[in-house]
């Protein structure tokens, strides 16, 4: 396959970013994208020039490293796929294809198409968790959970972080990844004791990092590698507003 | 043979049962005023390092953690699969901390220590209960209980499991224990930091050397101790199943400040991976094993027999594990199962267009499942069309989200047709020896997980990687290393001044600037293609003394190549990948030789390790433990210089036997 | 910052309100559209008259109506402000946006729909509500709505002007319905099905009633 590719290009968090176009002539379409711009960087540094920088870990789908605004789409053209999934046989011949970064207040670029998505990290902090400290923990047997209910924590669970949601928000919203957490924990009986300080404290975060609110487009959920369901950022809306106005915190 | 007297693994006396609860209870204590005080640095977040750094961060210590990901959920233990193991007997099978323990050992080829994964399996309980304590969804029964599933090399059912992401849930809890912490200032997170060094003073392990990913500024970090939990050393073929980013830098440089590297030649090759596609390939994709528990793995009985597999009759297929190995028959070990394929691909039986593949086909367990759905549903004439209907229904349940990933890699449908797969690395046993309190040959240096050399052998069982990393984390190194730290209270602040660190910081920020200015013709990721052929072909899934050999002169001509050719783009004072590459793969090479080294020491074959001298006539692996029964702890003495230290292994609670599945 | 504001302020109290207000609002379309189509009696406009005078001069009503202005207030103040976060939550935007391939145009569109309806409010009330509310304020007396219906509906372009505010209602509401429950919470696999079921029945039939009766009059069927 020959392609041809528009990358965005910024040499730090404050320089001016811009595109620059290059053309791949031997592409398989059995390449993944990301082997496809390994091709690239390699052509790049034949020819001396700066390859180009984009965040990647384990390339199975799963660590929600990579993170590219593909042909106007995060991951690009499929469903329920990360970009490292993604392989060359979802492209044609003599296609154009635009590579942008994550857009959002919240995502600052680092460096052509790697973003910061600390913001996320924060998020956790705020409350992403069960306050159990090692070796507090009772017989796993102990606390029978339904299956039904295990299995949809599970489902919320799921979410690897990547910031698609994000990134396909016309709002940069982050509810979806938030919602996620607050729903696994919410959905378990161990989440039970610090549900509603969960809920306010993450949200609080959110909203601190500068990511927008929801409009129930959609798109995140659409776009998610790992569709999780908009159901989540409902229960989150729940939590949230029963926890605001049922809590003792003032 | 005697252990070298530089050795001391600091196994506790007494009964083995009894070792580690004795242990825990005469281990010196450091007051939580003094705890205050007490820095360790943590190096990786994965499940070692994350369940390490907050639990540390738990008992009062003041912890830095480091990762050059963005963000410690990135760690590669989220790319784990298939379960984790835990001796809780919950299905009633039989099962026990020694059963567990005994597993382990058997399944490692009696290459590991018996103390280390006694204290594994005992602690393998705790585990479940913590990780269901914090929130990971592991699946349940209808009842509301755990479920487990088989695994390769057991006969009981232990092993817990989030679908086919138990690691991703397993590291996500840690990582949100973690990110507690962080929120509350105890543990501080210094995310896209790479460690290029440890600084030692006066004998004992003091800091690192870190370079900021992202502005290139070197920083300089003091601590009491400091923990490496920074994985496998995988990527030393350039072809495996660990992240892009996965690296020996830190274990390494360790290493050449005086850690010894334990059985640096043990690597474990998985047998279930997707196939390579071509030259553009830059890693290899893992299926779960979990799926031998219901696939079959078969070739044709013909060589070259190029009719697509579900063409190929009943009659003529070859189930070659069954037939070879009855009692366990798909669920034998990794490294007999990973042998056993290459065997049948070299004598020509191989599938798909290269050859290098066996199909794992689940046609059997679609029509089973599909059957049980009948019964379950009082259906007694149901069609075949149904049948198969409803068990590609459950199978869909099971594994759907690695069927989906199949299919995406390969563009086939593993409903339809059977998967090809083949062995690929996967994980490596080998790596910083450590005492039983986790310890290097550095004091206060502690390695973790898979990045030391401790539980498992030559060969490690499936399931097994989790339940190590969040044992090493959560439950030993919380008490072992009060046991050091204890004596370290009257220290102060280390401070970064010291001129260990001034010269440590040069030596770095020189390597750099070398790098920098080679400007060859030659990219670092070309130079880790080229270790990574001679380390597949000569030091892979079979070696032998003479290909070692020629290994050993190529990787020395490989060094010095990159030393001179290299070229790496940009500058150090900003985010630069490919420097961070760079330094990576200069660090692989010198690995990749003493892995040579090593395999070329031991003239035996067990678990993972096998050379082609060594085998009996029906091609089992012949191990020598007259004379190899021992742990290979290897002294970096300068630039191909290594001097070998034994340790002994001692079998006092398990009768040695040659290891069969059969 | 109390407790109440920080809740209202925050994104999902924003939406609260937004979704509060928005059902608020459809149920004044309900009353607004019911009592409006007794114009379709065609009795020279007595029915239409008969409810008009109980709504313009009812306490209850007049109390209540209050809240109406309120609510409209709170939603366009509200979504203004909530457009305005939405919109520096992405200072860069993309070269290239395939939003199509996610989302529905009009999902994404609702600050826009309800600019235009927000324009087409302050034409609405200004030949109406406004005139009348005055007159009454002024001289105690109420207007003749229904004849002043008649007269402004004979031009065509005023016609226009409320058959494209019907059909931006429309967009919005077909949206706007089904997201105040999910913003409200209200997703349940049992009830997703009925509420868009009713959420999109709503949005077709409340506008098309409504731009049947400058249309209606326009073309002479009610006189």
């Amino acid at each position: 396959m020959r392609l041809s590719l528009k990358v965005w290009r910024q040499s730090n968090k404050d320089a001016a970013g811009g595109f620059e176009e290059y053309k791949l002539d031997h592409v398989s379409p059995d390449m993944s994208f990301l082997e496809m711009f390994d091709v690239l960087n390699e052509q790049l540094v034949v020819e001396g020039k700066e390859p180009v920088s984009f965040d990647h870990d384990c390339r199975e789908g799963i660590c929600g490293a990579c993170s590219m605004y593909i042909n106007g789409r995060p991951h690009g053209p499929l469903r329920g796929v990360t970009t490292c999934q993604l392989h060359m046989r979802s492209f044609n011949d003599g296609d154009t294809i635009v590579v942008e970064p994550w857009r959002a207040q919240a995502f600052p670029v680092i460096k052509d198409l790697v973003v910061d998505r600390d913001a996320f990290d924060r998020v956790i902090s705020a409350g992403g968790f069960v306050s159990v400290n090692t070796g507090n923990a009772q017989d796993a047997n102990a606390l029978p959970i339904a299956k039904e209910a295990a299995d949809d924590a599970f489902a919320a669970a799921a979410c690897i972080g990547c910031g698609a949601c994000v990134a396909a928000c016309k709002n940069a919203s982050a509810m979806l990844f938030v919602s996620a957490k607050i729903s696994q924990l919410a959905l378990l009986p161990q989440g039970q004791a610090e549900r509603s300080i969960r809920a306010e404290k993450m949200v609080a975060q959110m909203d601190a990092e500068g990511f927008g609110a929801c409009t129930n487009t959609g798109a995140c959920s659409a776009e998610c590698p790992k569709e999780i369901s908009l159901e989540n950022i409902a229960r989150m809306n729940r939590e949230y507003i029963g926890a605001k106005f049922s809590s003792s915190a003032v | 043979m005697a252990t070298s007297s530089r050795l001391d693994a600091k196994i506790p006396q007494g009964q083995l049962e009894s070792k580690w609860s004795k242990y825990r209870s005469s281990v010196p204590l450091v007051n939580p005023a003094n705890k205050r005080n007490l820095e360790i640095i943590v190096v990786g977040t994965g499940l070692a390092g994350a369940s390490a750094a907050a639990t540390l961060a738990e008992l009062g210590y003041k912890v830095k953690a480091f990762c050059f990901q963005d963000s410690p959920r990135r760690a590669h233990s989220i790319a784990a699969q298939g379960g984790i193991n835990a001796a809780k007997n919950y299905q009633n099978d039989g099962d026990s901390v020694y059963r567990l323990f005994y597993d382990t050992i058997k399944g490692g080829d009696y290459r590991s220590r018996e103390a280390n994964v006694h204290r594994l399996a005992e602690v393998s309980g705790n585990i479940i209960d913590q990780c269901v304590a914090a929130g990971v969804p592991f699946a349940r029964e209808y009842g509301g209980l755990l479920s487990n599933r088989s695994f390769g090399g057991t006969q009981v059912q232990r092993t817990f499991y989030a679908a086919g992401q138990t690691g991703q849930q397993l590291l996500l809890g840690a990582y949100s224990g973690l990110q507690r912490q962080v929120g509350m200032g105890t543990v501080k997170m210094y995310n896209r930091h790479e460690m290029l060094d440890v600084v030692n003073i006066d004998g004992k392990c003091r800091g690192i050397i870190a370079r900021n990913l992202i502005t290139g500024e070197i920083e300089r970090h003091g601590g009491h101790a400091v923990l490496l939990c920074t994985g496998g050393y995988g990527n030393v073929f350039y072809l495996s199943t660990n992240a892009m980013g996965s690296n020996v830098t830190a274990a390494w440089k360790a290493h050449k400040r005086g850690a010894f590297f334990g059985n640096p030649c043990f690597t474990q090759i998985h047998p279930t991976c997707i196939p390579v596609s071509g030259e553009h390939q830059s890693k290899l994709t893992l299926m779960s094993e979990s799926l031998r528990n219901d696939g079959r793995i078969w070739v044709p009985k013909k060589q070259n027999d190029n009719r697509p597999g579900n063409e190929i009759p009943e009659a003529e297929r070859d189930y070659y594990l069954e037939r070879r190995y009855p009692a366990f028959g798909n669920l034998v070990p990794r490294d007999i199962a990973s042998r056993a394929a290459k065997e049948r691909c070299d004598a020509g039986f191989g599938v798909g267009t290269s050859k290098l593949a066996v199909y794992l086909d689940f046609a059997a367990a679609v029509e089973r499942y599909g059957r049980g759905e009948a019964n379950k549903n009082n259906i007694h004439n149901a069609s075949d069309a149904d049948i198969i209907t409803w068990g590609k229904a459950v199978v869909k349940e099971k594994y759907g989200n690695l069927f989906d990933m199949y299919k995406q890699i390969t563009g086939e449908d593993p409903y339809e047709v059977p998967m090809r797969i083949y062995p690929a690395v996967h994980y490596t046993m080998g790596g910083l020896w450590v005492d039983y309190n986790l310890m290097t040959t550095v004091p206060g240096l502690y390695s973790l997980g898979e990045a030391n050399f401790s539980d498992h052998g030559a060969n490690r069982l499936g399931a097994s990687a989790l339940m190590q990393g969040l044992a090493d984390g959560y439950f030993v190194i919380p008490y072992t290393i009060g046991n050091y730290l204890a004596s370290e209270i009257r220290t102060g602040k280390i401070s970064t001044d010291h001129e260990a660190f001034v010269k440590a910081e040069a030596e770095v920020k020189d390597r750099i600037d070398t790098l920098l200015r080679i400007q060859g013709k030659t990219s670092p990721e070309l130079f880790h293609r080229r270790l990574g052929k001679i380390m597949w072909e000569k030091c892979g899934m079979a070696r032998n003394a003479q290909g070692l050999k020629e290994a050993i002169e190529e990787i020395r001509q490989l060094r010095r190549d990159f030393w001179s050719d290299v070229k790496v783009m940009g500058t150090a004072n900003y985010f630069n990948p490919e420097l961070d590459k760079a330094n990576r793969v200069a660090d692989f090479i010198e690995l990749g030789e003493l892995m040579c080294i090593d395999a070329l020491d031991r003239n035996e074959s067990c678990g993972g390790h096998f050379r082609e001298e060594y085998q009996t006539e029906e091609g089992e692996a012949m191990r020598d433990d007259e004379n190899y029964m021992y742990v290979s702890a290897w002294e970096h003495k300068g630039l191909e210089n290594w001097e070998l230290h034994k340790e002994e292994l001692v079998y006092e609670n398990i009768k040695i036997a040659q290891r069969s599945y059969k | 910052m109390s407790w109440f504001s920080q809740t209202l302020t925050s994104s999902i109290g924003k939406k609260l309100l937004m979704a509060l207000t928005g059902l608020f609002l459809i149920s004044f379309l309900v009353v607004h559209a019911t009592i409006n189509a007794m114009i379709f009696y065609n009795d020279g406009g007595e029915t239409f008259s008969h409810w008009g005078h109980f709504m313009g001069t009812n306490p209850i009503i007049r109390t209540l109506e209050i809240g109406l202005v309120i609510g409209f207030i709170i939603h366009i103040a509200d979504g203004l402000l909530l457009w305005k976060n939405n919109r520096d939550a992405r200072p860069v935007k993309y070269a290239v946006n395939n939003a199509a391939a996610n989302s529905t145009w009009y999902s994404r569109s609702m600050g826009l729909l309800g600019t235009l309806l927000l324009i087409f409010l302050v034409v609405h009330t200004s030949q109406f509500w406004i005139p009348n509310r005055s007159n009454q304020f002024a001289t105690g007396e109420e207007l003749n709505l229904y004849q002043m219906m008649l007269e402004t509906f004979q031009n065509p372009v005023i016609v226009l002007v409320y058959v494209l505010g019907c059909i931006s209602l429309f967009w919005h509401l077909l949206h706007g319905f089904k997201s105040a429950f999910q913003s409200l919470g209200l997703n349940h696999v049992k009830y997703n099905g009925l509420i868009s079921f009713v959420g999109t029945a709503f949005s077709i039939i409340v506008p098309i009633l409504f731009a049947l009766m400058p249309i209606s009059i326009y073309l002479g069927w009610v006189k």
